[in-house]
């Protein structure tokens, strides 16, 4: 029977199915963050059970680590306690650590990536719902509670229900300055913040095979945003060049075997899937978000929805939209006057994201009056920014460069703006108080916060560089 | 985990679709906070610093709420699953939605909090019901029977899937459940370590 790629992977990994019905799906890699992992050691300590493959387990400091320069356990006193226990559970557990100081520290879903630790056909799990960003190597990658982490530490294995499949194809050639960032904020505005709800999401299409695995990478952290938990691209010849060598990949004659594994793994050509969704993004221009969900998003030269347009039912959540967000109906979205600027997230903060902002900054500084920073994904794309002298173009244009995190996104480490300001960012939520109490956060790619770090306002930035649109 | 069989408490309404968990939670910067402060902290308070008196929560008669009502897609967003936690050390052990993000459905089974469906067609009478007790008579949830009862109206059921409920109401270790398969598990990693070693092996090939 024809089977889904979806189908392949869990199949492939299903060890048994539980006398409640749940499947027992393996986990072939776990990485584990300090925001809520040190709980679930405590509780794996105190029902006395132990790790069950500590060399299939990976930790990072990523949630709660200060982005200053020379930063120690101490630079952010409210981070020193879960630092300090993720370090002690991680060494009594036997598991890899990567320290603050540690030359491959970053965010979980940069750093598992960039090292091949995750794999096509691979299953991921990672406590923290932008695990599916990974999905863009062809992993089937869980979001997890805390409990689940837990069960995961003591089992290696996650208890689910079969989700539905959903196939979205993105078709047409994408403009310039058009990013997998505007297609996957296109894509929740199509299909809702809770279209993907009891999903697993394969991207796929034209637009989808033309991009970079760092897109890819990009276009699958957003999969949670739309309420699925898992999404992903089928890897083919751009996975494999992209994995090859990397160092936590399979080498020599494992790796040749993986190749041809992986080669099988595509959804069937008759395959049937619950939903099938198309988007043409050949017209597609920088979209940006206005409201206080992801799917409330617009094209950069857009306008506030009118109340009119707004669907039964949403009017109550319209209005409280607008009144955070410091809006009225039908205003121009470009133009607006900005506080904050952030690039970074592990949704944008890949070596190509910090590249295509620096190309826009280059030669210019930010406007007056607005506080615009870079934090790089990890550390490794500091130090290959910093080789490149990115680090170098966005100092000189008054950009503060950090140390990687995950900094203003959820603000775990104290990175955050003041109730009122307005911040666009490259991050993945705009939900109210998400980067502080009363932030109005606006979601954009790169290249998009870059130009308005630059104009301190809202701008299209195929109008701020030569030669574009 | 504390077995749910039945519930009877006040219920109170929070009546808006996609409620996330930074909303339910704001992020928690302390190894141990107190989890019934951190609920809905931000939208409790009014920019002074002070109680928000509208707030649901802040009214007198929801001050020991045991049911919380809702609307669709909650607990979207981030998987902290202390967006859960601040419930039970609120008192909440039963929230009423008209349907709940995946994540945050795991998180409520995994700590014996009943998350409630209700047909699509009950759900708007049901929270009629609600906002006209106020809070001045109590609502019972029995999962035993899946039914609701309470002021206003007839006993409502809902459907929850067998696997489901057997689980909270026997309060079952979801670890220990899983654990009866350990020779399964052991089975797949040797079958894996045959067909597709490179799965059951990682290292730094720098090392």
């Amino acid at each position: 029977m024809a089977q889904t790629l979806f189908d392949k992977i869990w199949d492939a990994h299903l060890v048994a199915r539980r006398a409640d019905g749940r499947d027992l799906i393996y986990i072939d890699r776990h990485v584990l963050h300090e925001l809520h992992a040190p709980h679930a050691f405590k509780k794996l300590e105190e029902a006395q059970r132990a790790v069950r493959r500590p060399d299939l387990t990976f930790s990072v400091q990523d949630h709660t680590v200060s982005t200053q320069p020379g930063r120690d356990d101490t630079t952010n006193a409210q981070s020193t306690p879960f630092l300090q226990a993720m370090r002690a559970g991680s060494a009594k557990n036997g598991i890899k650590l990567f320290d603050i100081g540690d030359p491959e520290q970053g965010i979980s879903h940069v750093v598992a990536p960039e090292l091949g630790m995750v794999l096509p056909g691979a299953t991921h799990a990672v406590p923290d719902s932008h695990a599916c960003t990974v999905g863009g190597l062809g992993a089937l990658a869980f979001g997890c509670g805390t409990t689940e982490l837990e069960h995961i530490l003591a089992t290696q294995v996650i208890a689910l229900k079969r989700p539905k499949r959903m196939r979205i194809r993105v078709e047409g050639r994408l403009g310039p300055h058009v990013t997998a960032k505007d297609v996957a904020l296109r894509i929740i505005a199509q299909v809702g913040i809770a279209g993907g709800r009891g999903h697993a999401v394969e991207y796929a299409g034209s637009a989808v095979r033309a991009m970079s695995i760092e897109s890819r990478l990009t276009l699958c952290n957003l999969a949670i945003e739309m309420g699925a938990r898992s999404g992903f691209v089928a890897p083919d010849e751009t996975t494999f060049a992209w994995l090859a060598g990397r160092p936590w990949a399979p080498q020599g004659r494992q790796w040749d075997m993986a190749l041809a594994h992986w080669g099988t793994l595509a959804s069937d050509d008759d395959a049937q899937f619950d939903r099938d969704v198309t988007l043409d993004c050949g017209e597609l221009e920088p979209q940006i978000t206005w409201g206080t969900d992801p799917s409330q998003v617009v094209g950069v030269t857009g306008r506030v929805p009118e109340l009119a347009s707004v669907e039964p039912g949403q009017e109550a959540a319209y209005r409280r939209a607008l009144d955070y967000m410091g809006l009225t109906p039908g205003m121009a979205v470009a133009g607006l006057p900005v506080n904050r600027v952030f690039i970074g997230s592990c949704t944008n903060s890949r070596l190509p994201d910090l590249e295509a902002a620096a190309a826009v900054v280059r030669g210019r500084h930010v406007a007056a009056g607005v506080v615009a920073m870079v934090v790089p994904g990890s550390s490794t794309v500091k130090r290959e920014a910093e080789a490149a002298g990115l680090d170098q173009v966005f100092r000189a244009a008054g950009f503060f460069w950090g140390e990687s995190g995950c900094s203003m996104c959820a603000g775990g480490n104290g990175d955050r703006g003041e109730a009122g300001e307005r911040c666009v960012s490259t991050t993945n939520r705009n939900f109210e108080g998400r980067q502080g109490k009363g932030v109005r956060t606006h979601l954009v790619s790169p290249a998009t916060a870059a130009a308005t770090a630059i104009a301190g306002r809202i701008v299209d930035v195929r109008q701020m560089v030569t030669g574009a649109a | 985990m504390q077995p749910f069989t039945t519930l009877t408490g006040i219920a109170v309404p929070l009546l808006q679709d996609d409620i996330n968990t930074d909303q339910i939670t704001p992020i928690n910067r302390n190894m141990n906070p107190d989890w019934a402060a951190l609920l809905f902290a931000n939208a409790r308070k009014r920019p002074d610093g002070s109680d928000d008196p509208d707030f649901p929560l802040n009214r007198p008669q929801f001050r020991k709420p045991s049911i919380l009502v809702t609307g669709c897609n909650f607990g979207c967003g981030s998987s902290r699953e202390g967006a859960v936690w601040a419930m039970i050390a609120t008192g909440i052990r039963c929230i009423v939605a008209r349907s709940f993000a995946d994540i945050y459905r795991e998180n409520c089974l995994q700590n014996g909090l009943l998350p409630v469906e209700l047909a699509p067609a009950d759900s708007a009478a049901f929270e009629a019901r609600v906002r006209a007790a106020d809070g001045a008579a109590p609502f019972r949830v029995d999962l035993q029977t899946q039914s609701i009862s309470g002021p206003g109206g007839p006993d409502l059921a809902f459907e929850m899937p067998a696997a489901d409920r057997m689980r909270l109401i026997e309060g079952l270790d979801d670890i220990g459940l899983t654990l009866k398969h350990a020779q399964d598990i052991a089975a797949w990693e040797e079958r894996t370590c045959g067909a597709l070693p490179w799965l059951q092996t990682a290292s730094d090939s720098r090392r």
